[in-house]
């Protein structure tokens, strides 16, 4: 009964949101663009033959960026920037209103603009393939499936610890700076840059303790076709959103208790 | 005369832009832990890379710490002054809040570039200066006059880029109104910045020195460190930082004769 009608309340939030995003289609294309930086590390990598002494080689590389760049796009999160937004506004008090979470609110139209992004990614993966030919692979079914489980997953981890940034809003107001300084650590060390297989040892060690790993390169790699533990991967990734779900509810709870509704 | 008025002007500015800014004390700390770490994260890549091999596009890793030095800074510079203002733009473009400022009896362009200061940007160009002393010390680089003034020319220049880069996009506003997701693409073009030009292909090194020359903005200013540079590469970054410094001002006034105020 109650996930019945959560379901039909995101359902039309979902399809409000397709709609709002579907308008801003120039925007979303240019920040598909923005996210190319992959294939400026794969390169990189390739043009100084720095796979070579690390055993691996071109093809998968260039699988593996490809893949890192696609799961990106499909797990960028940017909900303390609207939220932070909406509470200097006071545009968050009608929402608290409502019997429904904002959170939801959000969810939906990162879910819609990622509907929206997917043709543009597709166009960036064909003009990518007419540069790398020896790159085209295709997954099989299972794979396919999983690794878009485990996408989804990383974007859960992300929108949720977002979350709980966005939810320090209720006490410091500019949230945001929380999450630019979050960001360097999951742009270093999540794969995006450089495979994790290549970090030294020394790092190696306890990041895959980290959720950071599970973002881009576990799915990266499955989408890739490498071999991955592809069971503990999952396990890693479900186990940190049993962490950090309830860690939000708590912090949301305390912080609509301090909420003072700004600008209104 | 004019001048000493401008001086005035700024020096209001300042006062009024640090007032407002240093009511955020957190944020500043804040800003400068993400600092720090972005410049930890990208010598961490930086080591990556040269793991396994001792050149990467002809270029030590202490000759490459230059660069990332010089990045800083320069990323330091556009945080504090760039970025601030320039999305300031937009806004006063959506909100048509650009009357004011057109309306006032001082250059618009110099209002729009200058009004804002964001303070913690100072922190991450003096974390650039220390990487660079320490470059100068570990590369053995003699500090006597033709060197400093070289490097002086050299890196003003790539300000000079840099600023009319950021500006050229803004000023589209006028047209597009929604610019944001631009500015995210041009700096995820800008990161390029931080390796040698070198190390990417030749078609790469195509695009970045003559669509976007990123190439111009850090390697040449480091190459000047190292000695390396010919004098034709230095007089070809005076042109171009002359053409876009000139290009970006005709720009502006061609924009604003098709600018229709908005909600007035």
């Amino acid at each position: 009964m109650i996930s019945n009608l959560i379901n039909r309340k995101l359902f039309t939030l979902l399809k409000v949101q397709y709609s709002n995003m579907l308008e801003y289609r120039v925007e979303i294309a240019l920040w598909a663009i923005s996210g190319i930086i992959p294939f400026f590390m794969l390169n990189i990598w390739t043009n100084n033959n720095l796979n070579e002494s690390l055993n691996i080689s071109d093809t998968f590389l260039s699988r593996y960026f490809l893949c890192a760049f696609f799961v990106r796009q499909f797990s960028v999160v940017w909900v303390v920037f609207s939220f932070e937004e909406d509470s200097l506004m006071g545009k968050v008090s009608p929402y608290l209103i409502q019997p429904l979470n904002p959170f939801f609110r959000y969810f939906a139209q990162h879910l819609a603009e990622q509907i929206t992004r997917f043709p543009f990614a597709l166009i960036i993966a064909f003009f990518f393939f007419i540069f790398n030919p020896e790159s085209i692979w295709i997954p099989n079914l299972g794979i396919l499936l999983l690794s878009i489980v485990s996408t989804f997953l990383s974007f859960l981890i992300q929108f949720l610890i977002q979350s709980i940034v966005a939810c320090l809003c209720f006490w410091t107001e500019k949230a945001s700076s929380i999450e630019r300084l979050l960001f360097i650590p999951t742009l270093f060390l999540s794969g995006l840059l450089a495979p994790v297989v290549s970090f030294p040892a020394y790092v190696k060690s306890w990041i895959y303790l980290t959720p950071f790993p599970y973002l881009i390169d576990f799915p990266a790699n499955l989408l890739s076709g490498n071999e991955t533990n592809i069971s503990g991967g999952l396990i890693m990734q479900i186990l940190w959103i049993f962490i950090l779900f309830p860690l939000f509810k708590k912090i949301w709870s305390e912080g609509t208790k301090k909420y003072t509704a700004m600008g209104s | 005369m004019n001048l000493r008025k401008y001086l005035k002007v700024y020096k209001k500015f300042l006062h009024t832009s640090l007032a407002s800014e240093l009511e955020y004390k957190t944020n500043i700390l804040v800003d400068l832990i993400t600092a720090i770490l972005s410049l930890v994260g990208s010598i961490f890549l930086l080591s990556i890379f040269f793991q396994n091999s001792g050149y990467i596009g002809g270029w030590k890793f202490e000759q490459a710490l230059i660069i990332q030095g010089i990045y800083t800074i320069l990323n330091g510079i556009t945080n504090t002054w760039f970025n601030p203002n320039l999305s300031e733009i937009v806004k006063h473009i959506r909100e048509g809040t650009l009357d004011f400022v057109l309306l006032k009896p001082i250059d618009s362009q110099f209002f729009i570039s200058f009004k804002k200061i964001n303070p913690s940007g100072f922190l991450e160009i003096m974390l650039g200066f220390f990487l660079l002393f320490f470059c100068i010390r570990i590369n053995q680089i003699n500090l006597d006059l033709s060197f400093l003034t070289l490097s002086l020319i050299t890196i003003s220049c790539s300000i000079c880029i840099l600023y009319s880069l950021w500006f050229f996009i803004s000023t589209t506003t006028i047209w597009f109104v929604k610019t944001w997701n631009a500015i995210e693409v041009l700096r995820s073009f800008l990161y390029i910045g931080r390796f040698p030009l070198s190390s990417f292909s030749f078609s790469l090194r195509i695009l970045f020195s003559i669509f976007i020359p990123i190439a111009f903005i850090t390697t040449i200013p480091s190459e000047v460190f190292l000695g390396l540079s010919q004098v034709w590469k230095i007089l070809l970054e005076l042109i171009v930082a002359s053409i876009f410094v000139i290009t970006s001002r005709k720009f502006w006034l061609f924009a604003l004769k098709f600018y229709s105020s908005a909600s007035s």
